[in-house]
């Protein structure tokens, strides 16, 4: 498994193009998030993440009075509320509702927390053809391929790859033109909104005290799936709730921002239930599916539930100098970035990639952006320590731990440090004078295989202040 | 009496780097404190609490505590390890009311160089002169960790004979990271990479830092691609004279 990590960066650093992509567009998105946080147009910004952080740590602190909340609002209004522990639960429950409304055709908007349990593949087996409707989430479904960001899930492709793909898969003529490719989107599109009996969307906040399904988007495909179809289904991680549809006043001032640099999104959607009587539009039927999938796990750990105040905004994979080299795909897991590399681990288990949470330079600029102000560099360090005891269970002398026992010994012993740094001076091969060295063997392989290593100094800083005459 | 100050050179610079510590020792002593080096001293124990072996690092961050007891202040080349022991030294005793006691007591006294300078000196102009045109990098650690950013240029901006150029990316990470830059060394080279390139766009003949590590990642870089450019820790530049 760890080596299967290491290939998939390998790969993504060689792949030249790939490389240029993704630098220019997360540095686009950085750009224009820097400007619409900056002072000039958003001077409380600070204080905004602040409270979006307590507003967080409140909720889910009191997770169990809000989900409860939620459901009885939800209900009230007409909905109906299914709770899943895990993927299975909600296959079995869309087989069911496809069974029970005789749905052959769902539209689909952009939820990743459907991609967590690879809902589309689970209703394709039900036999209910399943349509993407997010312009970059359509492009990726056409390549049969994976989001690549959270927020931008077809990142990784050029205009000119999205005109091979549409030509290939729709039998159209080639288009190289974005607008025009996105009307072609549009027409193949507009046709499945208004034959699906199904729409599932996903949800970025719910709001317990009203019941409501609160969704941000650009393209409007979110407010078609949610309200052509007769039977709309809203899928939510339990996190999404929040205790007030004033709370949104925090929110919605900092998701877009982080997200695209948008100061508010095209579309914001308030979603309360079916179509009641004497009203035009909306579903007959609305479900709202709540999902675990290892998030009550993660709620389990005072300090790393943090983790659950994402809104998935994915500002963090954006400004991250890991994920700019090495891409969405190389991640294990469906989340990428700084938040994937925390969520991740605690989700699916520390052995489903152990090296994950080493991944990181902890530069801390996913920190220095998240809007809820998780400490994501602190749970990596968290998760560091709990692979290296789960491994000192399994393998309680491998080198590494070795090594850094022998390394703390030395560091308590001054003389023998210095007696380590005349062997290591000795030992080094000197490429002649002054002159970096091209080539080490070791663990220091890694380093010289793509950087010059220092020499030592002829003299450590201690011998040379001894022979120092002191001034003053 | 002349305010003493305790030299934390960091294990790096005690081993490759030990121009960088003598620097330092020249600057504070040109603008009148009395430099000491507690000669027990050897790491801060950032290298193992990054590596998820916190029983290692506490047992170093004892040590550093003993060796720096009584101390007034605490000056070190690096802001990472400054962080270190400010930042996540309580993290470390969390168990250990003593040590706790103690490293609370100890951290706010650690300062990075041009920190020390700014803030505790009180003094912009050293009295420097460096003829060449330079561009800053800011550490990780220095700017998120210790909110260092304008420091260090105000500095610069005193010496005689010096223009700093910003780069597009200084504030982006140089991929160094620890023991990350060889557990994921391909990934941790190809930063630098993009690190190197914005140094190259500001046409400067010198990178200055205020950490030893970033500055050996990105002469290692730059040494390896064959580039003439040349990294200096900030104390090198304000003992020029």
């Amino acid at each position: 498994m760890p080596a299967a990590f290491q290939e998939r960066i390998h790969e993504a650093l060689l792949d030249e193009r790939l490389q240029q992509a993704l630098y220019a567009a997360t540095g686009r998105l950085m750009g224009k998030r820097v400007e619409t946080v900056g002072a000039a147009q958003l001077p409380d910004y600070q204080e905004l993440r602040t409270q979006a952080n307590l507003i967080k740590r409140h909720t889910i602190e009191n997770l169990d009075h809000y989900l409860l909340q939620l459901t009885a609002k939800v209900e009230e209004r007409g909905g109906q509320v299914a709770w899943c522990r895990d993927g299975g639960e909600v296959h079995d429950f869309f087989a069911r509702l496809v069974r029970e409304h005789g749905i052959k055709l769902a539209v689909k908007s952009k939820s990743m927390t459907s991609e967590e349990i690879e809902l589309n593949e689970a209703l394709e087996h039900e036999g209910v053809e399943t349509v993407e409707t997010d312009l970059g989430e359509f492009i990726i479904q056409l390549a049969g391929e994976k989001p690549f960001h959270i927020v931008a899930p077809a990142m990784h492709k050029t205009r000119y790859q999205v005109a091979d793909l549409l030509t290939k898969k729709l039998g159209i003529e080639r288009e190289e033109e974005i607008p025009k490719q996105t009307a072609i989107a549009r027409t193949v599109l507009r046709k499945k909104f208004l034959e699906a009996g199904l729409g599932i969307s996903g949800a970025n906040f719910l709001i317990a005290e009203s019941g409501a399904v609160v969704i941000v988007e650009n393209e409007g495909n979110a407010r078609l799936t949610t309200s052509a179809p007769r039977v709309h289904v809203a899928l939510a991680g339990i996190e999404k709730v929040i205790p007030r549809a004033a709370d949104l006043a925090v929110f919605l001032k900092l998701l877009g921002r982080s997200a695209t640099g948008q100061a508010l999104t095209s579309y914001t959607s308030f979603l309360s239930g079916p179509r009641r009587p004497g009203e035009l539009d909306g579903p007959d039927t609305f479900y709202l599916v709540l999902l675990d999938n290892g998030r009550t796990k993660i709620l389990a750990d005072r300090e790393k539930r943090q983790t659950l105040y994402c809104i998935r905004c994915g500002a963090c994979l954006n400004t991250c100098p890991v994920y700019r080299k090495i891409g969405g795909y190389s991640y294990p897991g469906v989340y990428a970035g700084p938040i994937g590399a925390i969520l991740t681990p605690q989700a699916l288990g520390l052995g489903h990639e152990p090296t994950l949470p080493f991944a990181s330079s902890l530069c801390g600029a996913c920190a220095e952006v998240c809007p809820v102000k998780i400490d994501i560099p602190k749970i990596l360090l968290d998760l560091r320590q709990d692979v290296k005891k789960a491994e000192a269970r399994e393998h309680p002398w491998n080198l590494e731990r070795l090594g850094f026992f022998a390394w703390a010994w030395v560091m308590q012993r001054p003389w023998l440090f210095e007696l380590a740094g005349l062997a290591a001076q000795a030992m080094l091969p000197a490429d002649g004078e002054g002159a970096w060295i091209r080539r080490l063997p070791g663990p220091l392989k890694a380093w010289t295989d793509t950087r010059d290593f220092p020499p030592p100094a002829a003299k450590s800083f201690r011998q040379l202040w001894r022979e120092r005459r002191p001034r003053n | 009496m002349p305010t003493r100050v305790a030299l934390f050179v960091t294990c790096l610079v005690d081993q490759l780097f030990p121009q960088i510590g003598l620097s330092m020792a020249e600057v504070l002593e040109r603008l009148g404190y009395q430099v000491g080096f507690p000669a027990a001293q050897t790491c801060c124990g950032q290298p193992a609490f990054n590596s998820g072996f916190r029983g290692e690092a506490r047992l170093v961050a004892r040590h550093f505590l003993d060796a720096f007891r009584g101390a007034e202040y605490i000056v070190s080349p690096s802001g990472s390890c400054t962080a270190m022991v400010r930042c996540h030294y309580a993290e470390l005793f969390h168990k250990d009311p003593v040590r706790l006691a103690e490293s609370r007591a100890l951290g706010p006294r650690v300062y990075e160089f041009s920190e020390f300078l700014t803030k505790v000196a009180g003094c912009e102009d050293v009295g420097a002169r460096w003829e060449g045109v330079v561009t800053y990098h800011d550490s990780c650690h220095s700017l998120r960790e210790l909110q260092v950013k304008e420091g260090p240029r105000r500095l610069l901006r005193a010496v005689r004979g010096l223009e700093l150029r910003e780069m597009d990316a200084c504030e982006e990470c140089c991929g160094f990271g620890g023991t990350f830059s060889v557990k994921f060394g391909e990934v941790s080279g190809a930063m630098v990479g993009t690190k190197i390139e914005s140094i190259r766009r500001t046409g400067a003949d010198t990178v200055i830092s205020a950490d030893p590590s970033c500055l050996m990642q990105i002469q290692g870089g730059l040494s390896r691609a064959g580039l003439a450019v040349r990294t200096k820790h900030l104390a090198e530049i304000l003992a020029g004279t």
